[in-house]
């Protein structure tokens, strides 16, 4: 896919798929049999792939995270779902095209698809703000979600962002409230909610999507109160020190699974999502029919109890008589 | 002519008119030295030009609840270390010193009684490492919350913080869902639901339960807002207008139902609940 390595670790990734894609053009031009040293070369860059990205530093995984070649929202949408009917508008200001929504298909299931959308290119990147939503983006999701709830259908959510847009007209609109009235709502919403984070899942502008009653990650998503650079400025006086606080944050997808936050982490082909965006839908799509199979079964009563519960025991504390809560 | 040629002495520069630390204070609104005693008698609001200082949660308690009533709940929670979380010093150590300055974690609860109406009660405490809101702030918050749902009483809670505590990682995150969602079932139930915010309430904490009031009350001045003004500053590089981010820009955008001088914060909260509160019956 990618033939400019974007990030240090995956430079010999990249020079041996070049050297594959040579000997394959070579072949094809002078006919000669090279499939048996494709096949050695080939298994050097599988072993290659899955040793690199067993061992990624938590700094590597929020690089891969934020890989500008991994499938972003609306990437999922036309690999996943089908019949995509995309809904604009907050229906106060304007359409926030950061976040993205509308009626889609999965399996023989129709279900509301929310999902933060970074752009491919700078372009697209000018009128999608970086997947950073303004206020208007949250009360369209809460728009579209309320609409789910009115049809009986189960809401998804792709979480994609860096964090919800620091400006004046975001804090003019009430980028706070916006957020805050989310997690109030989507804490009370009679269908189903499944968050899904895709890329990276940043404070806030994250979790305005993320009150749901199954929180899935990515393997190589990340999800976290704030971003290692902003952490490290603010603890250690300097974004520099980024690869340490990324470490301390406990970012990854297996960290929050061990934490307890994250309920279920979808496999990624070995070399990430973005070496293969098909593998990883079908992937993403199976997990996705069998959760909301699953929550569809509960009754609106069992699930609001469920979904309650779970962020009841959010955190960890001791209590006054020593022992400890969660 | 003698006078004229009079010596003139120098200008001294004269000593600092020295202030007892413990008997005046200096207004950083308007400058005015104020008798410390008239201050605090006057809830901590200067008598010239209104400025409201900071103040800790006791006097909000004593403040708003009615003498003697507030039953506190959960006074021996403390923080843990989940994530065993270390950047220059360690988690444990900032929190340990946190506690040596007599503090007792970024928020007190309990329930009392405001005008004779029985409510629950949470005020943060911004000099715990900057009211930052971790795991403890959110279950107190949360179980604060849970006492006026089991009660059928109102909740209040008194704002002030710099946002979520980073050291908790994700967990800090996900108390803006826990108290969210408290809030949630508080709302279903139909009980009223105050958010009074003072200066400064910023990050998750905004974000979360301090802009879910059915009404939101802000002191005067307060700083208000989602991102730090530093933050916003650095991101869109131009200067900030006047005002920005203060109580009062934020009842012109329609975000705080009121800006409330805290000698009237207690009645005006009780006018509020009588209005709203079915559970009040006026005394006959």
């Amino acid at each position: 896919m990618a033939t400019v390595p974007h990030l240090d670790f995956e430079r010999d990734i990249v020079d041996l798929q070049t050297q594959i894609d040579q000997l394959l053009g070579l072949a094809d031009r002078k006919g000669i049999d090279v499939s048996q040293e494709l096949d050695v070369l080939r298994g050097k860059l599988q072993t290659l792939k899955e040793d690199t990205y067993r061992n990624l530093t938590p700094m590597e995984q929020v690089q891969v995270a934020r890989h500008p070649s991994r499938p972003y929202a609306l990437d999922y949408v036309q690999r996943v779902f089908t019949d995509w009917m995309e809904l604009h508008g907050d229906r106060a200001y304007r359409d926030d095209e950061a976040i993205v929504g509308g009626w889609a298909r999965l399996g023989d299931q129709t279900v509301m698809l929310i999902g933060q959308q970074k752009g491919r290119d700078m372009k697209e990147n000018l009128r999608r703000n970086f997947g950073m939503p303004h206020p208007e983006g949250y009360r369209k999701a809460l728009r579209l979600m309320r609409q789910a709830e009115k049809f009986g259908r189960p809401v998804i959510t792709l979480i994609d962002t860096p964090g919800a847009y620091p400006g004046i007209g975001s804090e003019e609109r009430g980028i706070a409230e916006a957020i805050a009235f989310n997690l109030r709502e989507m804490a009370r919403l009679r269908v189903p909610l499944v968050s899904v984070v895709i890329g990276e899942g940043m404070s806030g502008g994250a979790l305005g999507l993320g009150v749901t009653d199954r929180i899935i990650m990515m393997e190589h998503s990340i999800y976290s109160v704030i971003s290692p650079e902003g952490c490290a400025a603010i603890l250690w006086r300097s974004a520099e020190h980024r690869e340490k606080a990324a470490t301390a944050l406990r970012l990854t997808s297996k960290d929050l699974l061990s934490l307890g936050v994250c309920d279920r982490v979808i496999p990624e082909p070995v070399g990430g999502a973005h070496s293969d965006w098909d593998e990883t839908a079908r992937t993403v799509k199976t997990a996705l029919v069998e959760i909301i199979a699953e929550l569809s079964a509960l009754s609106h009563e069992d699930l609001l109890t469920q979904r309650w519960a779970k962020y009841d025991s959010m955190g960890a504390w001791k209590e006054s008589d020593g022992s400890t809560g969660s | 002519m003698a006078w004229f040629r009079k010596d003139k002495q120098p200008l001294k520069a004269q000593d600092r008119r020295d202030l007892p630390a413990d008997v005046f204070d200096k207004c950083d609104g308007c400058g005015e030295i104020l008798y410390r005693e008239k201050l605090s008698q006057n809830l901590n609001v200067c008598p010239h030009c209104g400025h409201h200082f900071g103040i800790g949660a006791q006097d909000y308690i004593d403040i708003l609840l009615d003498a003697g009533s507030f039953r506190e709940m959960d006074a021996g929670m403390r923080s843990g270390d989940p994530l065993e979380f270390r950047d220059l010093k360690p988690y444990t150590d900032r929190i340990a010193a946190a506690e040596a300055k007599g503090r007792n974690e970024a928020v007190r609860s309990g329930v009392g009684t405001l005008d004779g109406i029985e409510v629950a009660l949470a005020v943060m405490d911004f000099g715990f490492v900057g009211g930052s809101m971790g795991s403890v702030v959110g279950e107190k918050i949360a179980r604060a919350g849970r006492a006026a749902l089991e009660r059928g009483i109102p909740f209040l809670i008194v704002t002030a913080s710099g946002g979520a505590r980073m050291q908790e990682g994700i967990y800090s995150l996900m108390q803006m869902a826990k108290t969210s969602a408290l809030l949630a079932r508080l709302h279903e139930a139909g009980l009223p639901f105050v958010s009074i915010l003072t200066n400064p309430t910023t990050g998750g904490v905004t974000a979360s339960f301090a802009m879910l009031g059915d009404v939101n009350l802000a002191e005067p001045g307060a700083l208000i807002g989602f991102a730090g003004p530093r933050v916003i500053e650095e991101t869109i590089r131009q200067e900030l207008p006047r005002g920005f981010q203060r109580a009062e820009f934020l009842l012109e955008h329609g975000m705080v139902d009121q800006v409330v001088d805290r000698r009237v914060l207690k009645s005006t909260v009780a006018r509020f609940l009588r209005h709203t509160f079915a559970g009040w019956r006026p005394e006959s």
